[in-house]
């Protein structure tokens, strides 16, 4: 009796990954999936922070397609690792600050130490040549495999019959006949494999699946490391740097202005770590100090938080500033003017 | 049978999934785990986590400040 193979699937959510897992299942492998939170995956629930998203129901689409294809999920935390791939890829970077192509070899190296150690014989991925201008083309689709160490134990059963035979097909693990010849940006013969399979309610994000391909996002994190003069950053900053409204006045110092009170609920749990105010005399916000403010500082902070309140058009507002430690002064200062408010202040 | 509380507030999804799953690893067949969180996203994740891994969801909780799960290792 011929022994039973084990693939592990890089399964990010979307459609490329299921369909590839799908078409391997279907081979008779055994399939189980893993997925590499960095931090910086806008899969999870970033947005349901965000109280006007809490009607729509959320899901991770991870966890999501791997119920679909009945099979086991190992998500793991690659946060501290991933750093470096950040700070200094290789490869350089996408339209913004994405990493795609290291991002790639990291991971498929990580599914390669993954499948040493739980005795898995090969990986698979939702990779497609031309799909993406970084990591998914012809010339760059052969570095992955190399520079991960995984060479032919890495599938791509969606364009698998465009490249070289690996090691699954070779030594007849899979059918290459039945895996496919997938190119390019189209996504019809995905939705037609889709179709074949009966998936019919799949994630499509529109902007990829990472927040550093986000010009915003990418830009609060340039903001970040040039205010500190390094690039490094910690689980905090990252989730920060999803959160509320970023407003620089000074090289020192940033305010963060929860945007609703979903964002102003999470934030409320940094308090202890950040100078923050909110306005005692109308509703509004809450804010968070990030840096090293002076006097003059707080108050062009609090005049930014009362900006943001019920009475912005108040001739004044009374703040609540709290240290750290929690100790409270009240300042009372007038609003500022949305056109009194630089361009170049908003991150 | 043991019974046992993860702290997983302030995280965001997939955090509090990571650290259940990695905490269920260290647990035996039929043991309890109660896990606390302060993402509404647990509520459908970490249900689907046991899903798919084989643990029963015992009990889910929620107001609007804190979602707790409790779950038999399967």
């Amino acid at each position: 009796m011929s022994k039973q193979r084990k693939a592990v699937a890089l399964i990010s959510g979307g459609l490329d990954s299921l369909l590839a897992a799908k078409t391997i299942i279907e081979q008779g492998v055994h399939v189980e999936g893993i997925n590499f939170f960095t931090g910086f995956c806008v899969e999870g629930h970033t947005h349901a922070i965000r109280k006007k998203d809490k009607a729509t129901p959320k899901r991770n689409n991870a966890l999501w397609s791997a119920e679909q294809l009945g099979i086991k999920l190992h998500i793991v935390d690659v946060i501290d690792e991933y750093k470096d791939v950040l700070i200094n890829p290789k490869h350089g970077y996408g339209a913004n600050m994405n990493p795609c192509l290291d991002c790639k070899i990291f991971m498929v190296h990580k599914a390669k130490e993954w499948i040493e150690e739980n005795d898995f014989d090969f990986i698979i991925t939702g990779e497609v040549i031309g799909q993406r201008p970084m990591s998914q083309r012809k010339d760059t689709m052969p570095v992955i495999a190399n520079e991960s160490g995984a060479d032919d134990l890495l599938l791509r059963p969606l364009c698998a019959q465009n490249l070289p035979m690996t090691l699954p097909e070779r030594e007849g693990w899979v059918d290459r006949e039945k895996l496919h010849n997938f190119s390019g940006r189209t996504r019809k013969p995905q939705m037609a494999l889709a179709a074949q399979f009966g998936f019919n309610d799949f994630a499509q994000p529109a902007g990829g699946c990472c927040f550093l391909t986000d010009k915003s996002y990418s830009d609060k994190l340039v903001d970040l490391w040039t205010s500190r003069g390094r690039k490094e950053y910690d689980l905090d900053d990252v989730m920060l740097l999803k959160v509320g409204r970023h407003i620089r006045p000074k090289s020192n110092f940033k305010v963060i202005i929860a945007r609703e009170e979903g964002e102003a609920r999470f934030l409320q749990g940094y308090k202890k770590e950040f100078i923050n105010m909110n306005c005692a005399s109308h509703k509004g916000p809450l804010a968070m100090v990030d840096g090293e403010p002076s006097e003059a500082d707080l108050l062009v902070a609090a005049q930014l938080t009362a900006r943001y309140g019920q009475g912005r058009e108040a001739e004044f507002v009374d703040v609540t500033i709290r240290e750290k430690d929690g100790t409270e002064k009240v300042v009372t200062v007038t609003p500022m003017k949305a056109d009194e408010i630089p361009l170049q202040w908003m991150i | 049978m043991s019974k046992e509380v993860l702290n997983a507030k302030r995280l965001l999804c997939p955090l509090p999934v990571i650290r259940t799953q990695d905490k269920v690893k260290t647990m035996a067949t039929g043991d309890i785990l109660q896990v606390v969180c302060t993402d509404p996203g647990v509520m459908q994740d970490i249900p689907a986590w046991c899903r798919i891994n084989g643990h029963k969801v015992i009990e889910t909780v929620s107001d609007d400040m804190e979602y707790i799960i409790v779950l038999e290792v399967g």
